[in-house]
This record gives structure tokens, sequence and C-alpha cells, in this order.
């Protein structure tokens, strides 16, 4: 994508505005997100609810601010998650060579051909019930973090790869420095760039699919809200219709993710 | 250009003539929720099927699903003897299969055969199943066919509603029927052309012969969305079930093709795990067992508010397991549900808990806290789980929500048994107590509380199992209607199933198709299907 210089910086600084707002959110607005305004549930705008409220009554502007805290605090940990994951197995596999790269390339590729959505409902049942909602976002979260590595790995194998036959490494090598002390001291850095451009791309991703999990009733719980359980308030088109202030969070979603994709080219400009 | 006019013109004058003198004209178009899994009413066990057998099928006694009344069908008079197991019928004479072949006793001895051979494994005869021994059935006459059951069958004469009859001699097998319509053309997948039936017995008030519409076409539609909107841009003239959701926006759409039948049989309920083999503290598990504790969530939910919210005012609140609905088994003499946080906080006080700076504590310090499941991706239940978090919330109670797929669900509740509480919704197409023996006797499987006891796990649940029992070979109505009120009762006070809402029966019904008067039983929207006419003009245009 061919963007700007100056976009990048805008890019960066609306993450950061909305990403500082949900921070905030406790002093921007005194109403909890799972209040509920039974007397008026679906309503518009109005001087008590900035952008109306949802189906059950419930603020949508607190709502909106707690859900960007979750979904933007979360989708990086899980992305730096996978990233580190994705990282030791990748640079490990690509140092080594030999039957060490075909098992972690084969699990990687068995885990691909896993269709994540089902994986992560089967995961999603087995979990305990009796754990409190904040405790069960974390899980969800984590859970992705845990099943999103392998096409990072494919990605960071292959820089490592190439990276195998350099001068810093056979020097490395010469000079019977241990192999965990070469992935961590020489081999990583050097994959800096790719291992940065990795995490920013997961982030996206993990919203998507923790949005893609709420819609289907499987991602946060309730109360708790996420960009993905929000816009499961889209569901249906004749209040959305009646309410076009109802297609905020889908707004902020498509801004963020929009935001992120302007955000990480230049990194990888950086790099090339 | 006026050759054309001129022949459309005669062709409205000609549907026109033919309506005002009763003949049929017309098509019907509405989706069936999903592929028909058989033609054969006797194998009939999914809805798609099921609402083929009710256009097709001819009966002995149709129950009528505004009055709730049984009325003759193929039999023109019945006597149950007073043992009640056997059941005489006196069939119509003259009457023709839609093939033309001739309707007689041979054919009603034939079809229970079919029915009752545990060869065939057959839904509907099972209701009929009072006893392993075989059912006789003797033909003294063309006209009169005895049916001789091992035991008493409770209900007996309600249960032909389902049973269409088949034809013992015609070539066409299932396929010659008596109902007002037959299965012309079938494209998997795609739709069911039923035509009308020239042999159909019926005919209206001045004798002409029903049904007055020529071809039902029932297109396979599973998604609800696009049902309704086909049904908007007029290539459907009416759709059977709607949800609230659905219903409110035609409603403010098209006002006139939006009908609401009142309060159906279906309803929304919570009920807390009581099996001992849950793998739940003892603490919870003595919690669940309370009777002032169930009965105090019941007080604190406001069940007002769910039919408001949720459903969009197109529910009620319900108390017992019979709906309103269900004129003769309805216990009237129930209290009306209430919602009141303060009674539930002294009914938990009396128990023993101790609510304390806004929350609640057992007698052992446990904070009260557990978690209701219910499947994923159905948006109401979600919506009825967290309002009712909120309501519990009043009383200090501190309540999770988790969505699961429904085959996780299910196995929690019918194999491990680990969860605190559950919501579902309870479908209730029949109208006798006696399709709910297995929810309601200690040791059937659907007694979801805590299912499959060995023997009666309280003296309540041991009163409901006698009563069942009792109602079930009782031959008098009044007596087995005593007997359930009892049941409905007991339910009331012990609240093993807390019973949240009743939900309104919604369909839509095109401007165009007169005569259709939807009513809360199934086959909702179209049961007097052979009554219905299309006002062409309306008919080719969308429904406004």
């Amino acid at each position: 994508m061919n963007v700007p210089k100056s976009a990048r910086p805008i890019a960066a600084a609306i993450i950061g505005s909305v990403f500082a707002l949900s921070l905030l959110a406790g002093y921007i607005t005194n109403t909890s997100y799972a209040t509920q305004f039974r007397e008026v549930p679906n309503a518009g705008p109005s001087p008590h609810h900035i952008l109306g409220t949802d189906s059950l009554g419930r603020d949508s502007f607190t709502r909106l601010l707690y859900a960007s805290r979750v979904s933007l605090s979360l989708a990086p940990a899980a992305s730096l998650l996978t990233t580190l994951i994705a990282a030791l197995l990748g640079s490990w596999a690509g140092l080594r060579g030999g039957w060490s790269e075909r098992l972690v390339l084969t699990v990687a590729d068995l885990s691909m051909a896993l269709p994540l959505l089902f994986v992560l409902i089967a995961l999603r049942a087995f979990l305990p019930l009796d754990v409190s909602p904040p405790l069960a976002l974390v899980a969800t979260f984590l859970t992705l973090g845990l099943l999103g590595w392998p096409s990072s790995l494919r990605i960071i194998w292959s820089a490592a790869r190439q990276l195998r036959n350099s001068d810093v490494l056979l020097l490395a090598h010469a000079s019977g420095i241990n192999p965990a002390r070469i992935v961590l001291r020489h081999l990583l850095p050097n994959l800096r760039p790719v291992l940065f451009a990795q995490f920013w791309v997961s982030i996206p991703v993990f919203i998507l699919t923790e949005a893609t999990l709420s819609m289907l009733g499987l991602g946060v719980m309730e109360p708790i809200p996420s960009w993905g359980n929000l816009l499961r308030g889209l569901e249906d088109i004749s209040v959305v219709s009646a309410n076009p202030w109802r297609l905020a969070p889908l707004f902020l979603l498509v801004l963020i993710v929009g935001c992120f994709q302007v955000v990480l080219p230049s990194r990888e400009e950086e790099l090339v | 250009m006026n050759r054309f006019l001129r022949s459309i013109f005669v062709l409205v004058l000609l549907a026109s003539a033919n309506q005002a003198r009763g003949q049929s004209v017309g098509e019907l178009r509405f989706c069936l929720p999903g592929e028909p899994k058989t033609f054969n009413p006797v194998l009939v066990d999914d809805d798609a099927s099921e609402n083929i057998r009710y256009l097709t099928g001819g009966v002995l006694i149709r129950l009528n699903r505004q009055t709730q009344a049984l009325e003759p069908g193929l039999a023109t008079s019945w006597a149950v003897s007073k043992d009640g197991r056997k059941v005489t019928f006196h069939l119509r004479q003259g009457i023709y299969f839609s093939d033309g072949t001739p309707f007689t006793s041979e054919d009603v001895a034939y079809t229970m055969r079919a029915l009752m051979d545990p060869q065939t494994h057959s839904p509907t005869g099972d209701a009929f199943r009072s006893s392993d021994a075989s059912v006789s059935i003797r033909t003294p006459s063309p006209e009169v066919v005895e049916i001789v059951f091992p035991a008493p069958v409770a209900g007996l004469k309600r249960l032909f509603d389902q049973v269409a009859i088949l034809s013992a001699h015609s070539p066409k097998k299932e396929m010659a029927v008596l109902g007002p319509f037959y299965v012309s053309e079938y494209k998997p997948g795609s739709y069911v052309l039923l035509r009308r039936n020239a042999n159909y017995w019926k005919h209206d008030a001045e004798g002409h012969p029903l049904p007055y519409v020529e071809t039902v076409r029932l297109d396979i539609q599973l998604n609800r969305d696009i049902e309704l909107m086909r049904f908007r841009r007029g290539e459907l003239q009416l759709i059977n079930r709607l949800d609230a959701e659905q219903f409110d926006r035609l409603q403010r759409e098209i006002p006139a093709a939006a009908r609401n039948a009142g309060a159906g049989l279906d309803a929304e309920q919570l009920w807390f795990n009581q099996s001992p083999a849950a793998p739940l503290p003892e603490y919870k598990k003595a919690w669940f067992r309370t009777t002032e504790f169930r009965l105090a969530v019941s007080q604190a939910i406001n069940r007002e508010d769910l039919c408001k919210i949720v459903y969009s005012g197109y529910a009620k609140p319900a108390y017992g397991p019979v709906s309103p609905a269900n004129r003769f088994w309805f216990n009237k003499e129930l209290p009306a549900p209430k919602h009141d946080p303060q009674n539930a906080l002294h009914l938990l006080s009396k128990a023993g808990f101790r609510y304390e700076s806004g929350t609640l504590k057992d007698q052992a310090g446990h904070r009260v806290e557990f978690t209701v499941v219910t499947n994923s991706g159905n948006a109401a239940r979600e919506k009825i789980a967290t309002m009712i978090q909120q309501d519990l919330a009043q009383v200090g109670i501190k309540l999770n929500i988790v969505t699961l797929d429904f085959p996780s669900l299910i196995e929690r509740m019918t194999r491990t048994f680990d969860y605190d509480a559950c919501l579902l919704g309870l479908v209730n197409t029949d109208l006798d107590p006696n399709s709910q023996m297995t929810v309601w006797l200690s040791s059937g499987e659907n007694h979801q509380w805590n299912p499959n006891q060995k023997s009666p796990a309280t003296p309540w649940e041991e009163e409901i199992d006698k009563l069942m029992r009792a109602q079930a070979s009782e031959l008098s109505e009044s007596k087995r209607k005593k007997s359930f009120d009892r049941v409905q009762q007991i339910v009331a006070e012990q609240q093993p199933f807390i019973y949240l809402i009743d939900k309104d029966v919604l369909s839509a019904i095109s401007p165009a198709v007169v005569g259709a008067s939807p009513s809360v039983l199934n086959p909702q929207a179209f049961w007097n299907v052979e009554v219905f006419r299309i006002k062409q003009e309306l008919a080719l245009g969308a429904p406004k």
C-alpha cells in the first residue's frame, strides 16, 4: 500500500488517542458499562447518553470506551505472545535445520490445517465455567495468542534460514557460542524488523478474530464489552437503519484496523 | 397491444368469476423450515415433514386449532370404551384417495398396523404404545373400524389428529392421500409443490368443494432473514413463525401482514443443577436444593422487563409449566408471577443467607455466585441472561454468563452435569401433559434439574411422580386435569424450573390471503389452509 508519509503519524496518533481515551474511560463517563436503563432501550443520542443506548438500555458511549480498552489492550498482548512463540520456534528451526526444522514446520503446518475458529470453540467448551468475566476475557485472548503462532512462524523461519549462513552467525558458531545464546543475542536482533512487522500485522487479526467469536456468542462474556460483542448489536438491521449511530463500534473497528495497516508499511520500509 | 390488454382483462375477469363461484384459483407460497425427511406420514419426525403431513394427510379426528376442540374428520363419530382400551370409528362413505382409490376401514386398519409395527419405529406410533403387547384391529364393515389397545391410552382421541390415513391398496402407496392437497412435484433442496386434491371430502357452508387454492408451493429455505426479505418483496404470502425482532420490523413496514396470535406454548426457563452426580462444591449444591433460594431467584427476576425489552412486548410473563394458551390444561389458580426483590431477600434470609453491603453470603460465608450456561448464537437468550444478571445483583447474587455451542451444552446437561444453572427454551407442540412425562417423572431423562433418579430425591418429586402416573392411566378428563393442576401447583411452589416468559406466536400473512386466522397451535398460520383464498390483484405485487 502506497501511503503518504504524513498519514503514518496521523494513523499512529489516532490509535494512541483512542487507546488513551479508553484508559481514561472511568474519568470520561460516570456510568457503568453494565448498568441497564431499562426505560430507554435503543434510545437515540441525548445529553445523558451521547451515543444512545443499546437494546438493553446500556449507555453505548460508555460501552464503546470500555470495549476499546479491552480490544486495544488484549489484542496487542495476544499478538506479543504469538510473536514470541513464533520467534523462538521459527529462529530455532531456521538456525538448526535438520530434524528439528522438519518437526517444527510439520507442527506448524498441522496447526494451520486446523480451522482456528473450531479449535477455539472446542477449547472454550473445555474451560471451567466458574471463572469471573475478566479472567474469561484474558483466557479468550490468551487462547488466541497461543493458537495464532503458526502463520508468523513460517515467515520468521524463512528469515532465520536466510541468516543461517551469514557471516555473523558463522563467526558466532566458530567462536563456540552455545545455540541458545546465538538465538537470543545474534539471531533475534537481526530478525527484529520481521518480528516487529509480525507483531503489528497480528493485532488487527486478533481484534477481528475476537469480533468473529463474539458474533458467534463465544467471545468476551457479558457484561464486559468488546468491539466484537458490540458488533452483535448490528445484527438487527431495522434498529441500525433507524439508529445509525449504532454503527459507531463498526466505524471505530474499521478506523483502527485501517490505521494499523497504514502504520505497518512504514516499519517494513525501514527494514527492507 | 390492445389485444394483449384485452387478454389480461379477460383473464382477470375469469379469475374473479372463478373465485365468486368458489372454484380453486391461485397459488399459495410459503417456506418450509428445512428439507422434508419423508413423505410417509407414519415416519414423520421433523417440522418440514410435519407441515407436509398436515397439508396432505386426511385424519379421522381433527383438533380445531382455534377452539382446541376435536372435530370429525374422516370419521363421522367415534366411541371409546369405558376401560379406555377400545375405540370404534364410524367412517364417512363415498370418500376417495387423491388417486381415486376408495377409502374404507381396511385403510384405517392398514395405517394402524404400519403405525404400531415396532419395525417401523414410528414416532407417531410411540404415543399410542401403552404396553409391549400388540394392538388388535377389527373391520366389521367398510364403514366401521375397532381398535383395541393392550392397555388404556390417556388422551387417546386427540392422538388421532396426527394419524394421516394411508391407502392399503393404492399403487401410489403413501403418495395417495385424503387431505386437501397432494404432493405433485418435489425438487430436493428447492421446493415441494402441492396440488389441490379434487377428491377431498370437505365442502364449505355453500357446498363448494375445498380447498380454494389450486396449488401450494413450499420453498425450502433455512435462512429466516431471507424468508422475510422474500415475503416483503411479495414472493411469499405467508411466514409461519417469526421472532420478535422480525415481527417488530414487519409491524412497522407492513402492519396489515403482521399477525400476533397471542401467547403460545413455547417458554423460556432457568433451572439449577440439583444432580448429586454434579462435580460442584457441596455448598453450591445445598443452595440449589433449597426451595427458598429458588423462589427468591424467581422473585428477583423482572419478567415484565424481559417481555418488554427482549421480546419488544411480544411475550407474557410465565410462572408455570403450562401456558395460558393451553386452555384446558392451564391451572388458573396459579399465582401470577411477581417481581419482588424485597420478598426475595426475606426468603433468602429465612434460608440462612446474609445480605451484607450489596453481597449475598451463605451461612458458611461463601459469596453467592453462580454461572448460568446457555447456547451460543441465540441473541434473545443472551439478553435474558444479561438482564437476569442485573436483577440478581440487586439481591447480592453475582451471576456469570457462559455461552457454549449446543453439543457442549448438552454434554454438560446430560453426561457430566458440570454446570450450575442453565437457561434454555422449551418447545411444546402437544397440549396433553402426557407428552411431558419424561420431564416430570423423577426417572425421566428430561427431568433436567436432576435426571434419571432411581427413586425420587424429594417428597414433592415423589408426589409429582404419583400424580403424573395417575393422570396417565385415568380416562376421566376432569380427574386428569385435577391431578395435573396439582403438579402445576407443586412446580410453582418448588420452582425446579423457573419459568420466565411465554413467547407470542407471531406470523406474517400477506393481505392477499383471505381467510387466514392464526392460532397458537402448530401449524400456526396455515392450520385452516383449506379455506384460504388468494386475492389475485394483490398476489402479484408486494404485500402492501
